[in-house]
């Protein structure tokens, strides 16, 4: 197992306390690793360490082995693709100007627009199944249609890594699976290494190959969800009584939670 | 599966320079318009000019009034419009893809107030006659206030963010605009210069002032004209910029430094002339789409040629006096702003 991605001691915060604290995490390439963890554990400012919008106030975030803050950021951007959590896109912008722009990290100042580029975009609407979009204005799409278009993007970016940071959490259960098997095509068909933070326990177990469960900025849990997710770590992670059950279509663990007037 | 992809790939259009052809064709015809309205400029007003006239006054150096007029007021005159009109657009494009805010313009970043209270305070300490002097001050001053919002904007920890900017830019507006008050309730020499610069205006303003400032915008014009990558970049917020490569903190310098160049010598020039900056972009927005690359030099056309044409209505509505461009941009400029507002969602750039 490789490792492309990963951080040694890093912490992380904004200007105060740190949010993130002396963690040593490796990314498993190739696979789909999931962070899940209660609201304010710091998965999502790790995710956003990783791809160095943030930068660490101890330790550091290696890429191939380089300092990540090292390396030019434009080779980075060829390297790792993010999807924020609520990425914003100009007015009027069609889906295919904005899938594009994906494109940026590949173009420059003498070498603009090539047949590369449209070539890669295509591919990008075509696997996320937008191209019959690509002429409507982004304003226009469901919600559901707007996050694959925005995974379109950063699949325009062409990079191995692809970073997402609760990229279902607007979206209906339908349009939850309907992304998550994307992103899962994405992994098995072109090998890309994904990372994404979800809020759905279940779901994350059912799409993971390797698991994160963060708590108070530190990792609690990791690995395969069979092995890690028990009802002593939902206890410990969510402060939740809870039940883990086979799923009974992807026999994956299952977390029923125990509320008060259940027990 | 071949057939599929291929037929895909076929069918899946490309991005917006698919239609460059069709809004390079545009930016050929508005540079043809700003043409005549040059023309225009030159040969109308109080005094009438014909065309031969304006050919006349370069090879023959001859001394006729026309000749004078043409070659000492409405050529310069002319100039400094097309100069200042195009680095007054370009600001605010620049500010309304760095804020990411559709009402931004110079006086956003408090440059217009920064150079007048420069201009006001420098008139009540030294008694500056000479419209060519307070060029240098109005200029001190809009970078003065640039510096203060960029500087103040940048503590933190995500540095100059675009509401922050905003912020800056009003809190260090109110205070250039309380020492602007204060010096002209208390100096009535002040008080006199500043009613007329205050309003924005060509009249006036002719090669001095025109070789003072334009090297100060040309500058700013081509280092603008350099950004539209960048800007699309920011258009979709700080991480994704981040994310797809760009050093989002040079950029912002990049922009404020420009903006300090274009609006900071064309306020110096002609005054706070609002309007151009604020309505220009989403024109722009409005013929060639959400692209900065198309964006910033349809911008750069359609600036000088709207400032050139409010300042021929105002030489010919009064004639033989005149209304002063700023007044004109502001009676015809907020309807049109209004009619745009209602036409287009302006919620987000």
């Amino acid at each position: 197992m490789t490792h492309r991605l990963n951080a040694q001691d890093v912490s992380f915060g904004y200007g105060g306390e740190d949010v993130v604290r002396h963690l040593d995490v490796a990314i498993p390439t190739g696979e789909i690793t999931v962070i899940v963890g209660a609201n304010g554990c710091g998965k999502s400012t790790l995710l956003r360490g990783l791809v160095r919008l943030l930068k660490p106030t101890t330790g550091q975030v290696l890429l191939d082995g380089a300092s990540i803050h090292d390396l030019r950021s434009v080779d980075v951007a060829r390297t790792i693709g993010l999807l924020p959590q609520s990425p914003v896109a100009p007015d009027g912008i069609s889906v295919a100007d904005l899938v594009g722009r994906g494109r940026y990290p590949h173009q420059g100042w003498f070498r603009q627009w090539t047949a590369e580029d449209d070539r890669a975009v295509a591919s990008a609407l075509a696997a996320t199944g937008t191209t019959e979009l690509a002429d409507r204005t982004l304003a226009e799409l469901s919600g559901g249609q707007r996050q694959r278009v925005w995974v379109a993007m950063t699949l325009a970016q062409e990079t191995d890594l692809l970073l997402l940071d609760e990229p279902t959490t607007f979206l209906d259960i339908h349009h939850q699976v309907d992304l998550l098997d994307l992103l899962t095509d994405l992994n098995r068909d072109a090998g890309r290494t994904i990372v994404m933070v979800l809020h759905d326990l279940n779901l994350a177990c059912r799409y993971a190959d390797h698991l994160i469960a963060m708590k108070q900025g530190r990792i609690a849990a990791e690995g395969a969800p069979s092995a890690v997710v028990t009802p002593e770590l939902v206890t410990e992670v969510f402060g939740l009584d809870a039940q883990v059950v086979p799923d009974p279509v992807s026999g994956t663990p299952m977390v029923v939670p125990r509320g008060r007037h259940h027990r | 599966m071949t057939t599929t992809t291929a037929s895909l790939r076929q069918a899946a259009p490309t991005p917006s320079h698919r239609n460059g052809a069709a809004l390079g064709i545009g930016l050929v015809v508005l540079v043809g318009v700003l043409a005549v309205v040059c023309v225009m400029s030159i040969t109308l007003g109080t005094r009438g000019i014909g065309l031969g006239a304006i050919i006349d006054a370069f090879r023959d150096r001859d001394d006729s009034v026309d000749a004078t007029v043409i070659r000492d007021l409405r050529v310069p005159r002319t100039l400094i419009g097309l100069v200042a009109g195009a680095a007054l657009g370009l600001s605010g494009a620049l500010l309304q893809g760095l804020t990411r805010n559709p009402l931004a313009d110079p006086g956003i970043l408090g440059i217009n107030t920064g150079a007048s209270a420069f201009i006001v305070t420098s008139i009540a300490l030294f008694g500056l006659q000479q419209m060519t002097t307070y060029i240098w001050f109005a200029f001190l001053g809009a970078a003065t206030a640039m510096v203060i919002v960029y500087g103040v904007a940048s503590f933190g920890r995500e540095g100059a963010t675009p509401v922050k900017l905003a912020l800056a830019g009003a809190a260090v507006s109110a205070g250039f605009y309380a020492i602007t008050t204060g010096v002209v309730v208390t100096n009535v020499d002040a008080l006199n210069q500043m009613r007329f610069w205050q309003v924005g205006a060509l009249a006036g303003r002719y090669w001095p002032e025109l070789e003072r400032s334009a090297p100060f915008m040309v500058v700013g014009i081509l280092v603008a004209l350099t950004l539209g990558r960048s800007l699309n970049g920011l258009a979709l917020g700080n991480d994704m910029a981040v994310a797809l490569g760009q050093n989002v903190a040079r950029t912002r310098a990049i922009v404020v430094v420009s903006v300090a160049l274009l609006a900071g010598a064309a306020t110096a020039a002609c005054g706070p002339i609002v309007f151009v900056g604020l309505v220009v972009p989403h024109a722009a927005r409005a013929l060639c789409g959400p692209d900065y690359r198309w964006i910033l030099p349809y911008s750069l056309v359609l600036s000088p040629i709207v400032l050139l044409t409010a300042d021929v209505i105002g030489r010919l509505v009064l004639k033989p006096g005149e209304l002063q461009v700023g007044v004109v941009l502001g009676v015809l400029g907020a309807p049109a702003f209004i009619a745009l507002v209602r036409k287009r969602s302006l919620a987000q750039l």
